[in-house]
């Protein structure tokens, strides 16, 4: 240290100036060092480590910083959705039962229902009807959804296969496909379909929105819609979202192949057959040979009074 | 053998409406307008979308489809004038063959544009092709209706070589160019025994395919509803209940067009008096086949009075469309066989009054057929405004339906301009034959 000290006394003007030279060099590389130093230690704390599962389901982890984002394009993320909604859920078979007994005429499903899909008022993809089917049986109210028959005559009649039966027994609808026909309005007996007849109610909010064929949402004008067993609930373990609006408990709604259908209000699961068995279950309008995948159980024993107001809509076609 | 004058004054009388006049320009002028005008209605149904017309969920086909059954129907002529007749040797029916041949044409290349007007998305109407369901009465209509349009066209055509000839020989006044479109179509014709002899047998060869092309296309257009399981279009006699329906309103159709033609075109002496009762006969003849599936088609459910059906007939008899339909059978079928076999009434000039009466009530049969099933489902209609339980058609839907009858009377016009309406080369021919023995076979 001494000695070092010593030295520069020593020397010439020359040596000195050469000294500084590299002593600045020296500390422009030491600092730049020691900057890009820092640079790199910030770097490595802002990067945290993730966990990814590849797709020959190996668990690895890598720094984020490490990853790309991927941003499919619309386009493809359609054809996927549409491909999903083409496959359905493997392994199932979805079914319905509605307990008319139960029925109060609450509408919470219609309301669900029409909320989820972004329908208009008056377009029913459930649509709770006031029934009389002779002069003196009584009167009972009877929601009607989509019977997403097993024969379909919708599916038959569709020129351009814009709506189709899958594996697991749900019978959708892709409205990018459509022609807007309306064969399958006059083909479907239980008059289940709704068409868009003018621009549909969010079409301005749902512009963005990728087409899902399992929610049918965005609507678009000129084509068809009905109702879809909810398959986008059912794809998340959801159960259908009239089924969970019901105050009453009239939907049970399940899986045929489990033989185990869960009801929507009380989240009781019972077994499918027994049920039907039970109560006497049937389907609406079996000599058409359409096989409803939708069931119904008689309106015995209600426990609630058919409401008076109700009465004449519900003997209407009786009287003609 | 036929004199020279005789035959040059065939040609210059056949020959003389093909010219520009006056009532011409006029005519398609207006015709052009209204076009325009509907055309002008379909771009608010394109816009706004299908709102603007009458239907809704439960009726969800009306004036549109009933129109496309109408087009089909009226189409099926061609092979019943030109062909069956034809064939089986009705001398009397070959001068009216070219005016059926251009009707069937006309309402036939028509009628699948009157489908495209029933469709929500007509811009994706590629589909039906790119994503096509084999499984579909709607892509099997496609086909034989496309197949019936391209057969009509030939079985104008074949015929008509002969004549193109002598239109590119005879109308000096024609501008050249225009001659020689003639001369080009005509293919060389020099009417020599061997041509003659091809085009007999191609004309034969087609009447005898457009026999059952035309009954498919009638019969897979009564399927679209057959199919079904509604009341109302659940029938197993649909096919022929159809077919005779399309004769009906195919025959008042040409009967109409007789009566023009023959008063413009100063035709008296080859449409004559006996031309008008000949065909009076036939619309007897094919209404009385009619009337018997009307039979069938009405009184066996009302006899049964099945849930769903009687509710329907109840409708169609006694409640909300008891006036059409009563009036479409009646004034439509009824009342004009009663009139037609009276031999005064089978003149031109009522003759064109039952015409219309006819074709009106074919017209409206459609709607008949088509409406009153879908007001009645099998469950009820509820929860959903009033205009979707009746059917009421608007004023836009109207213009948007009178659009293709539009488009079909300027087709009919044009082609009546361009080609002789009764067969040229035929009428001579026929005349050579009458005072000698058949030499060439007409059939
Ligand atoms: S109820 Fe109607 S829409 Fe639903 S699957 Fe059956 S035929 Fe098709
Ligand atoms: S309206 Fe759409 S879904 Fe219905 S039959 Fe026509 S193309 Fe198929």
């Amino acid at each position: 240290m001494s000695e070092k000290e010593e030295k520069p006394k020593k020397k010439s003007r020359r040596e000195f100036l050469q000294d500084i030279g590299i002593v600045g060099v020296g500390t422009l590389i030491g600092g730049s060092a020691i900057f890009a130093g820092i640079n790199y230690d910030k770097r490595k704390k802002q990067g945290e480590r993730i966990k990814v599962l590849t797709a020959e389901n190996e668990l690895l982890e890598i720094e984020k910083s490490d990853t790309t984002k991927v941003t499919k394009s619309p386009l493809k993320n359609l054809t996927y959705l549409q491909k999903e909604g083409r496959d359905g859920l493997k392994g199932h078979r979805w079914v319905m039962v509605i307990d008319l007994s139960k029925c109060r005429n609450a509408r919470k499903c219609m309301a669900a229902c029409n909320d989820a899909h972004h329908l208009r008022p008056e377009q029913h993809h459930i649509n709770t009807l006031k029934m009389q089917d002779a002069k003196d049986t009584p009167a009972y109210y009877m929601p009607k959804p989509c019977m997403h028959c097993d024969n379909p005559p919708c599916v038959a009649v569709c020129p351009v296969d814009a709506t189709f039966k899958r594996a697991d027994g749900i019978v959708l609808i892709d409205n990018e496909r459509c022609i807007g026909c309306r064969f399958c309005v006059a083909a479907c007996p239980y008059s289940a379909r709704v068409f868009n007849w003018a621009e549909p109610l969010h079409s301005h909010e749902d512009e963005n929105l990728t087409y899902d064929v399992e929610l049918n949402v965005p609507q678009r004008k000129g084509t068809i819609s009905k109702c879809l067993f909810s398959a986008d609930r059912l794809r998340e373990g959801k159960l259908p979202y009239c089924v969970s609006a019901c105050p009453n408990g009239v939907f049970y709604f399940g899986d045929e192949n489990e033989d185990a259908v869960t009801n929507g209000t009380t989240k009781e699961t019972v077994r499918f057959k027994k049920l039907l068995e039970d109560n006497g279950g049937y389907t609406l309008m079996p000599e058409l040979g359409t096989l409803p995948r939708v069931y119904y159980l008689p309106p015995k024993g209600k426990e609630y009074p058919f409401q008076d107001k109700d009465k004449k809509e519900a003997g209407e076609r009786l009287e003609s | 053998m036929a004199t020279k004058s005789n035959t040059d004054k065939i040609t210059s009388d056949l020959l003389r409406p093909i010219r520009l006049n006056k009532s011409f320009v006029i005519w398609m002028g207006f015709l052009g307008v209204s076009l325009v005008i509907c055309l002008g209605a379909y771009g608010l149904q394109l816009k706004n979308g299908m709102v603007v017309t009458g239907l809704g969920d439960y009726v969800s086909w009306g004036m549109y489809i009933s129109s496309f059954v109408f087009f089909v129907a009226t189409s099926l002529i061609g092979m019943l004038i030109s062909a069956v007749l034809g064939l089986s040797g009705q001398k009397w029916a070959s001068p009216l063959a070219r005016i059926a041949e251009i009707i069937a044409l006309a309402f036939a290349s028509v009628a699948g544009i009157v489908i495209i007007l029933d469709m929500g998305r007509p811009e994706r109407l590629l589909n039906v092709i790119i994503h096509g369901q084999i499984q579909s009465p709607i892509l099997w209509d496609v086909t034989v209706v496309t197949v019936y349009m391209i057969i009509s066209a030939l079985f104008l055509y074949i015929p008509l070589i002969p004549d193109l000839k002598i239109c590119s020989e005879k109308l000096k006044n024609l501008p050249p160019f225009a001659r020689n479109i003639y001369k080009v179509l005509s293919l060389n014709w020099n009417n020599t025994p061997e041509q003659n002899k091809i085009i007999k047998q191609t004309t034969r060869t087609i009447a005898i395919f457009i026999i059952p092309v035309a009954l498919a296309i009638h019969t897979v257009t009564s399927w679209l509803f057959a199919n079904t399981s509604r009341a109302g279009w659940d029938s197993t006699i649909f096919g022929p209940y159809f077919v005779t329906g399309a004769f009906v309103a195919g025959t008042a159709a040409v009967i109409i067009a007789m009566y023009f033609f023959r008063k413009n075109y100063k035709l008296q002496d080859y449409i004559t008096d006996n031309h008008f009762d000949m065909i009076g006969k036939l619309l007897v003849l094919v209404s009385l086949v009619y009337l018997y599936f009307n039979l069938n088609e009405y009184m066996v459910p009302f006899y049964k009075m099945k849930e769903s059906e009687a509710i329907l007939i109840r409708d169609l008899f006694a409640v909300n469309h008891a006036v059409l339909f009563w009036s479409v059978q009646i004034l439509g079928l009824v009342l004009p066989i009663i009139l037609l076999l009276f031999k005064k009434m089978r003149k031109p000039l009522p003759m064109l009054v039952i015409g219309i009466m006819v074709l009106l009530g074919a017209w409206f049969k459609r709607m008949i057929i088509v409406v009153p099933t879908q007001e009645h489902p099998y469950l009820p209609i509820q929860n959903v405004p009033l205009n979707f339980k009746i059917y009421t058609p608007t004023l836009v839907e109207t213009l948007i339906t009178i659009a293709p009858f539009i488009l079909v009377l300027i087709i009919i016009t044009l082609l009546a301009k361009v080609i002789p309406i009764i067969p040229v080369h035929e009428t001579i021919e026929q005349l050579e034959d009458a005072p000698i023995s058949p030499k060439g076979d007409l059939k």
